[in-house]
C-alpha cells in the first residue's frame, strides 16, 4: 500500500471533499471537508484494500487564527497494510460542531470526549459527550491558547475552602 | 379462605407484571462506586458499576483524578525541558517514555541518534519493559491472592532499578534520553550488571511461573474471565499486550521498526483467548523476549559517540561549551529559546510496556511545541474495560482491572 494509491482512491471517490494533502517526514496528512468526515472515515475503514480499521487517536489543535481556528486530527492505522494515515478537518470558531465518528470506530468515544473537554469542539451524534478530565461544571476549555497556563483563579473550588469560610463566619 | 385466595388471584391477574419487571420493584439492580481511592484500581481510577446481585451489568470508568495538564505544560517549555514530565506519565517505565518522546522530537528536527545511543536506548527500554511487567505481574498475582509472587517480582525489579542507578544516575525518574542521543555513556560496570541480571532472570521467572501456572486458584480466577473478542478489541482500540492477547499481532517494534529493532531477532507472543490468563501469558513471554533482545544488544553494542553533533537541535558537550565561543552561543540559544525545528507536524509512536505510546507534535518553527499530544496506551485500554467487565462477577473486577495493567499517570496525563 503506497501513499499514491490511497490518494488515488480517495480522490476518485471524494473529488471535491479533499481540501489538500501534504507530506512531512514521510507522514501523509489529508485535509477533508468537515461535513464529509464520517463518509470518508467509513470509506477508509470499509474499503478492502485500504482497511483503516484501527483508530489510534483523535485530538484537537488550536491554531489561534481568524479563519479555521481549530483542527481535529484523526490518526488511523491499517492493521492489514501496517500503514499510518492522518486525517484533518478544520473547524471555524463560529461553528464548533464536527460530526462524530463513533459510528465508525467505538474507540472514538473517549478521544472525542477529550477533544471536547480540552477545546470545546462539539461532536454531533456522540452518544455521551461529557467532560472527561475536568469537572463537569468547569466553564473553560484549558488547551485553548487563550486559556492561561496558570489557570483562572476561582474557576475550580479548592478543597478545604468551605471549612475556612465556616471558621471565618 | 377461598374467597381471599380468589381475590388475590384476581388482583394479580389485573397487574401488569411485565411492566413491573422492567421497573424492577424489588431493586435487584444496584449502583456501586469503586474508587478513586481503592487499592485494587491501581491508582486513582474510578468506576461506577451497575450490579445485578453480584453480576456486573454495566460499568462506567471515570478519569481525571490525576490530570495535571501535561499537554498544556508542554506548550510552554522548550522540547528538552519537557523531558522530565515524560518520566511522570507512565511512572513504571520512565526510560521507554523518555525514548519515545525523544524519537518524536528527533523526527521533527530531522536528526538521528548515533548507533551506540540507539543500542543503549533499546537496552534501557527493554529493561524498563521487564521492570514494568514485573510490577504488573506482582500486583496482578496479589490481586487474585498470590502474595509471594509480589515479593519475588519486587525483588527482581529492585535489581533493575539498581542497574538504572548505574546507567542513568537515578533509580526512578530517569530523564536519561537527550535530543539526538542519551545523557551519558553506559559504563562497563553497568554492562556487567545487566549481563548478570539477564543471565539470572530467566531462572527467577521460571520460579515465579511455577507458583502460578499450575496454581488452581490463580487459573480459576483468570481463565475465561474478562474475555474480549478480536473484533471488539480492534474496534475499541485496545493496544499493547492486551491486543496481542486477542490474537492481533500488532507490535510497533515489528510493524514500524524504530531504533535498531529491525537488526534484532525476537518474536511477538500472541495468544487467541482474550481473557485474563492470555494477557498473563503474553506479558510473561514478552519478558523472555526482552531478555533475548538485551542479550543481542550487549553483544552488538558498537563503540562511538552517544549523542549526535547537531548544534541547532541539541546541546553540545560541556567541555566544549566552556572552551569554544561557537558552542557557548549554541548552548545559550538552546537553553533559552530551544532549537529551531522546521514548521510541520510529526507523530512517532513506540511500543511501550503498556502499548502504543505516541507523541504528536505540531511545530510552528520555534523552540516550543505549538501543540503536543500524548497518545497514551492506558487511556485506550481503560476505554475497553466496560466491555471486559460486563457479565462477570464483582469479584472478577479486581482480576480484570489488574490484567489490563492501567497506569493512571499516563491515562490522565
Amino acid at each position: 500500500m503506497t501513499k499514491d494509491k490511497i490518494l488515488e482512491k480517495l480522490t476518485n471517490f471524494f473529488k471535491e471533499d479533499i481540501v489538500e494533502f501534504s507530506e512531512f517526514r514521510g507522514e501523509l496528512t489529508i485535509v477533508v471537508k468537515k461535513e464529509k468526515i464520517v463518509e470518508v472515515c467509513k470509506f477508509l475503514k470499509e474499503d478492502p484494500d485500504l482497511s483503516f480499521d484501527y483508530l489510534v487517536d483523535i485530538c484537537g489543535v488550536d491554531y489561534y487564527r481568524e479563519k479555521d481556528r481549530f483542527a481535529v486530527v484523526y490518526n488511523l492505522w491499517s492493521l492489514k497494510n501496517k500503514f499510518r494515515l492522518r486525517l484533518k478537518v478544520y473547524v471555524d470558531e463560529s461553528d464548533l460542531v464536527v460530526p462524530s465518528v463513533t459510528s465508525v470506530w467505538s474507540a472514538a468515544n473517549w478521544h472525542e470526549r477529550e477533544t471536547f473537554d480540552m477545546f470545546g469542539i462539539k461532536f454531533s451524534g456522540h452518544p455521551d459527550l461529557r467532560r472527561i478530565y475536568m469537572p463537569e461544571d468547569f466553564e473553560y476549555y484549558p488547551l485553548r491558547k487563550d486559556f492561561p497556563l496558570q489557570g483562572i483563579p476561582g474557576s475550580i473550588p479548592l478543597p478545604g475552602r468551605e471549612k475556612v469560610k465556616i471558621q471565618q463566619g | 379462605m377461598e374467597e381471599k385466595i380468589e381475590k388475590i388471584v384476581e388482583s394479580l391477574g389485573k397487574k401488569n407484571i411485565q411492566a413491573e419487571f422492567k421497573e424492577d420493584p424489588l431493586g435487584t439492580e444496584m449502583i456501586l462506586n469503586v474508587g478513586p481511592q481503592h487499592p485494587a484500581t491501581h491508582g486513582v481510577l474510578r468506576l461506577v458499576l451497575k450490579l445485578d446481585g453480584e453480576y456486573i451489568v454495566d460499568a462506567v470508568p471515570e478519569l481525571g483524578y490525576l490530570h495535571r495538564g501535561k499537554e498544556k505544560i508542554a506548550e510552554n517549555m522548550t522540547f528538552l525541558e519537557f523531558l522530565p514530565h515524560t518520566d511522570r506519565m507512565d511512572y513504571l517505565a520512565p526510560l521507554s517514555n523518555n525514548t519515545a518522546y525523544m524519537l518524536a522530537v528527533e523526527k521533527l528536527f530531522g536528526i538521528e541518534a548515533p548507533k551506540r545511543a540507539q543500542y543503549i536506548r533499546v537496552i534501557v527500554s527493554e529493561l524498563s519493559r521487564i521492570a514494568s511487567h514485573l510490577v504488573w505481574l506482582g500486583t496482578f498475582a496479589m490481586d487474585v491472592g498470590a502474595l509471594t509472587v509480589f515479593m519475588w517480582c519486587f525483588r527482581e525489579r529492585e535489581k533493575i532499578l539498581s542497574i538504572f542507578d548505574l546507567v542513568t544516575g537515578v533509580r526512578f525518574t530517569t530523564s536519561y534520553a537527550r535530543i539526538g542521543g542519551v545523557a551519558q555513556d553506559i559504563t562497563d560496570e553497568a554492562i556487567h550488571a545487566i549481563r548478570e541480571f539477564i543471565d539470572n532472570f530467566p531462572k527467577e521467572l521460571a520460579q515465579m511461573e511455577k507458583l502460578l501456572n499450575k496454581n488452581r486458584i490463580f487459573i480459576e480466577r483468570t481463565d475465561g474471565i474478562g474475555v474480549i473478542t478480536k473484533e471488539q478489541a480492534i474496534d475499541i482500540g485496545l493496544t499493547g499486550p492486551n491486543l496481542r492477547a486477542v490474537g492481533v499481532p500488532r507490535d510497533l517494534r515489528k510493524d514500524e521498526p524504530y531504533l535498531v529493532y529491525n537488526e534484532l531477532d525476537f518474536d511477538i507472543p500472541v495468544y487467541e483467548e482474550g481473557d485474563c490468563l492470555a494477557r498473563y501469558y503474553v506479558r510473561l513471554d514478552e519478558m523472555r523476549e526482552s531478555v533475548k533482545i538485551i542479550r543481542q544488544c550487549i553483544e552488538k553494542l558498537p563503540s562511538g559517540p552517544v549523542k549526535a553533533d547537531e548544534p541547532k537541535a541539541t546541546h553540545p558537550k560541556k567541555e566544549r561549551i566552556y572552551t569554544k565561543m561557537e558552542e557557548l552561543i549554541h548552548d545559550f540559544i538552546l537553553t533559552n529559546f530551544g532549537g529551531t525545528p522546521p514548521v510541520g507536524e510529526v507523530y512517532h509512536a513506540v511500543e511501550n510496556p503498556k502499548g502504543e505510546l505516541g507523541f504528536y507534535i505540531v511545530s510552528d518553527g520555534t523552540g516550543y511545541p505549538w501543540r503536543l499530544k500524548v497518545k497514551s496506551p492506558s487511556f485506550a485500554n481503560i476505554q475497553a474495560l466496560p466491555l471486559m467487565l460486563k457479565g462477570y462477577m464483582i469479584a472478577d473486577l479486581v482480576a480484570i482491572i489488574g490484567s489490563i495493567d492501567p497506569v493512571m499517570g499516563e491515562a490522565d496525563k
